[in-house]
């Protein structure tokens, strides 16, 4: 993988992973620290030497490793910077492997960004899959289990339609696999297939229910890994060979705003703050989908940005379960004494979800909604615009107010329990709330970073323009006013939502069915039949020859017999009944064997 | 620290309410003699307040709707799935 002195940044995490449960346990936690460092030090060494690098010869085929170009290098910027904060978070977690597979699950992120044809996206793809459900499994409460494998079941799926579409693809274009804009204004089924592939991936309706299932379930740290990683290595790959596909600009609303209805509904914090992944990568689906230059440089810095407020929210009410052991509405409540730089941190995520100005969000999320505007597509720039009101609805509000004031539904138990978290996870998420106020406050320092970069200066002119802020102001400061008027409304409810994902969870349930009463049914309709018709006629002739057996043929065989069983004790008392010792007589009796014939 | 500044503005929460009621009518206001609309994109935007008027319907439709909606049966025991 190793060519020109570029080193792949997935390799030193992959043989960063591998060393790990090897070493000493005064060395780890540095170690921890210091693998993600050098992965994000390697990304910052490509910055500017653009071109190919890492092309490996394999079979037939010439294998791309390292594409680095603008639109990879904001993408590994962030998500390597997002693996050391997460495995800060993580530093106290003792279960090796969960380091292991959380660094293996980036690795594969970071290769399907590097990589530059199908065959190796593909490769990272499944390492992706395979690597995160681990971070479900160590969660290890009974329900995880299952969890993990609807999670793995949904994506192996996915990964079939990628690969249908790539192995079509290939026979279509006479073996071509770069891999690159797709050719949006002829598609064709190979096009649609790798496109399912990538949406299930981004969670898009309705390939999406495996998100708040498995991310809600997932342990602390895995959940603040699995929040940055999969949906938006999909962005990327939707950004590299889908830009400009118009079905994506419904997709992308829809999503947006069926995240913020089952957010309405959800009782559990880390469920609706997965619902409200779904929601803002709608906001990126839809400005691929839009795909001008303004909106691709919209959907990159919002999955930027996004990155970090997610992660900073998954960590803030993840320490609230670390701390409580509870992450739903109905056990928690008026936690701001007990938990007070948890719930800053957790405000800051909040503030830059909702896009409030001196926020990362709204440098970033407004990008793609002035992209939607500039296009005429009025419909979705405004329902977009609607979905934002909802985001600062549930996270902005919802989720401080509920855990940290409303009604205290706290038990004895959890109050006594509640308390800011380690050292380290609040180091973690102190630097997330840094950097969302930073990107907020300092413009350059993400735009300086987008692929279009004449586009991004233009817009960086106009997004603390007046108007800009005004607008936003109002329609986040009035959404206030309805949440407070309407906020009994609100008051969370101890049940959960049925959502796409009980259609192959009862359809499961329905093949058990199936097998255990129709064909069952079946099955023993079969075995009485037999009986009757064979069976039973069976049985009486088998009952005469019992007989004949037993008063003619015996009287012959039993003199042998007696013979036979001479024998079989004799050979019984040379078997100790241990295996090593028979493998000892088989192969003594050959090594005689062998030499008897090669001297006789 | 933080606790106490908490503690503070809830012991004051009437005069806080009135004053995020005057933030709210100064934000509009400025809005409406201060902010030009030459970066409006659509007509509906010269309305005066119409933002502030968006966010608030906004925020009441997504909380009815989706209440509706998850009381249409989409809201379930917590059991549901449990055999």
């Amino acid at each position: 993988m190793i060519t020109d002195f570029w080193l792949h940044p997935s390799l030193i995490l992959i043989v960063g992973a591998l060393i790990l449960p090897f070493l000493p346990k005064w060395l780890k936690r540095p170690y921890l620290v210091i693998v993600p460092t050098l992965a994000f030090l390697d990304v910052l060494s490509m910055q500017g030497q653009y071109g190919t690098f890492g092309v490996v010869h394999f079979l037939d085929w010439f294998l791309t490793f390292g594409r680095v170009d603008a639109l990879t290098m904001v993408f590994a910027y962030i998500m390597t910077l997002m693996c050391i904060i997460g495995t800060i978070y993580g530093l106290h977690v003792e279960d090796d492997f969960q380091h292991v597979a959380a660094w293996l699950y980036v690795a594969g992120s970071l290769g399907v960004i590097f990589c530059g044809d199908y065959l190796v996206l593909f490769l990272f793809w499944e390492l992706m899959a395979f690597a995160s459900v681990f971070l479900v499994w160590f969660r290890r409460r009974p329900e995880s289990l299952g969890v993990g494998y609807r999670y793995l079941l949904v994506h192996t799926a996915g990964g079939l339609a990628l690969l249908a579409g790539l192995v079509l693809r290939y026979q279509a274009t006479g073996g071509d696999l770069s891999f690159g804009p797709i050719g949006v204004g002829n598609p064709s089924i190979s096009t649609y297939l790798i496109m399912i592939g990538f949406l299930l991936n981004a969670a898009v309706p309705p390939f999406h229910a495996w998100l708040p299932d498995a991310y809600g379930e997932a342990t602390v740290t895995g959940a603040v890994f699995m929040c940055a990683f999969t949906t938006k290595t999909a962005i990327y790959a939707l950004a590299r060979a889908f830009a400009g596909m118009e079905i994506l600009v419904p997709l992308g609303v829809c999503m947006a705003l069926y995240g913020v209805v089952y957010a309405v509904l959800e009782n559990d914090a880390r469920r609706l703050l997965a619902y409200h992944i779904i929601s803002q990568v709608g906001y990126m689906v839809a400005g691929v989908g839009i795909g001008t230059e303004l909106a691709i440089n919209g959907a990159c810095a919002h999955a930027f940005a996004h990155i970090l407020y997610k992660g900073l929210l998954f960590m803030g009410c993840g320490s609230v379960l670390h701390m409580t052991g509870k992450s739903k509405f109905t056990d928690l409540g008026g936690l701001y004494k007990k938990m007070p730089k948890t719930f800053v941190f957790t405000l800051i995520g909040g503030l830059s979800i909702s896009a409030f100005p001196l926020f990362s969000g709204f440098v970033s999320k407004s990008m793609i909604v002035a992209a939607g505007f500039e296009e005429h597509i009025y419909w979705a720039a405004f329902l977009l615009t609607l979905a934002s009101a909802g985001t600062f609805l549930h996270t902005g509000l919802k989720v401080p107010y509920f855990i940290w004031f409303g009604k205290n539904n706290c038990s004895q138990e959890t109050w006594d329990k509640a308390a800011d978290p380690p050292w380290n996870m609040q180091l973690a998420m102190g630097v997330a709330a840094f950097l969302c106020i930073f990107i907020g406050c300092y413009t350059p320092y993400l735009y300086n970073m987008l692929p279009y970069q004449e586009e991004a200066r233009h817009y960086a002119q106009l997004v603390y323009g007046r108007y800009h802020v005004s607008e936003s102001l109002q329609i986040l400061l009035f959404t206030a006013v309805g949440f407070f008027l309407l906020i009994k409304k609100l008051a969370p409810e101890p049940k959960i939502s049925i959502d796409l994902d009980w259609f192959y969870r009862m359809g499961g349930r329905g093949f058990f069915w199936l097998a255990r009463k129709p064909i069952q049914w079946a099955d023993n309709c079969v075995s009485e039949g037999y009986r009757y018709v064979g069976l039973i006629p069976l049985m009486t002739t088998a009952n005469f020859w019992s007989w004949f057996d037993w008063h003619a043929i015996d009287g012959v065989v039993d003199g042998l017999a007696k013979t036979v069983r001479g024998v079989g004790g004799l050979v019984r008392r040379t078997q100790s009944g241990q295996l090593q010792y028979n493998i000892f007589y088989a192969v003594s009796f050959v090594a005689v064997a062998l030499v008897l014939y090669v001297f006789a | 620290m933080i606790v106490k500044l908490i503690d503070f503005l809830r012991d004051r929460l009437q005069l806080v309410i009135r004053l995020s009621y005057v933030g709210l009518a100064l934000l509009v206001a400025w809005d409406v003699l201060f902010v030009s609309k030459e970066h409006a994109h659509t007509a509906v935007e010269h309305i005066p307040g119409f933002w502030a008027v968006f966010g608030f319907v906004a925020c009441v439709v997504i909380i009815i709707v989706s209440k509706w909606y998850g009381h249409l049966g989409i809201m379930t025991r917590e059991d549901y799935y449990d055999n």
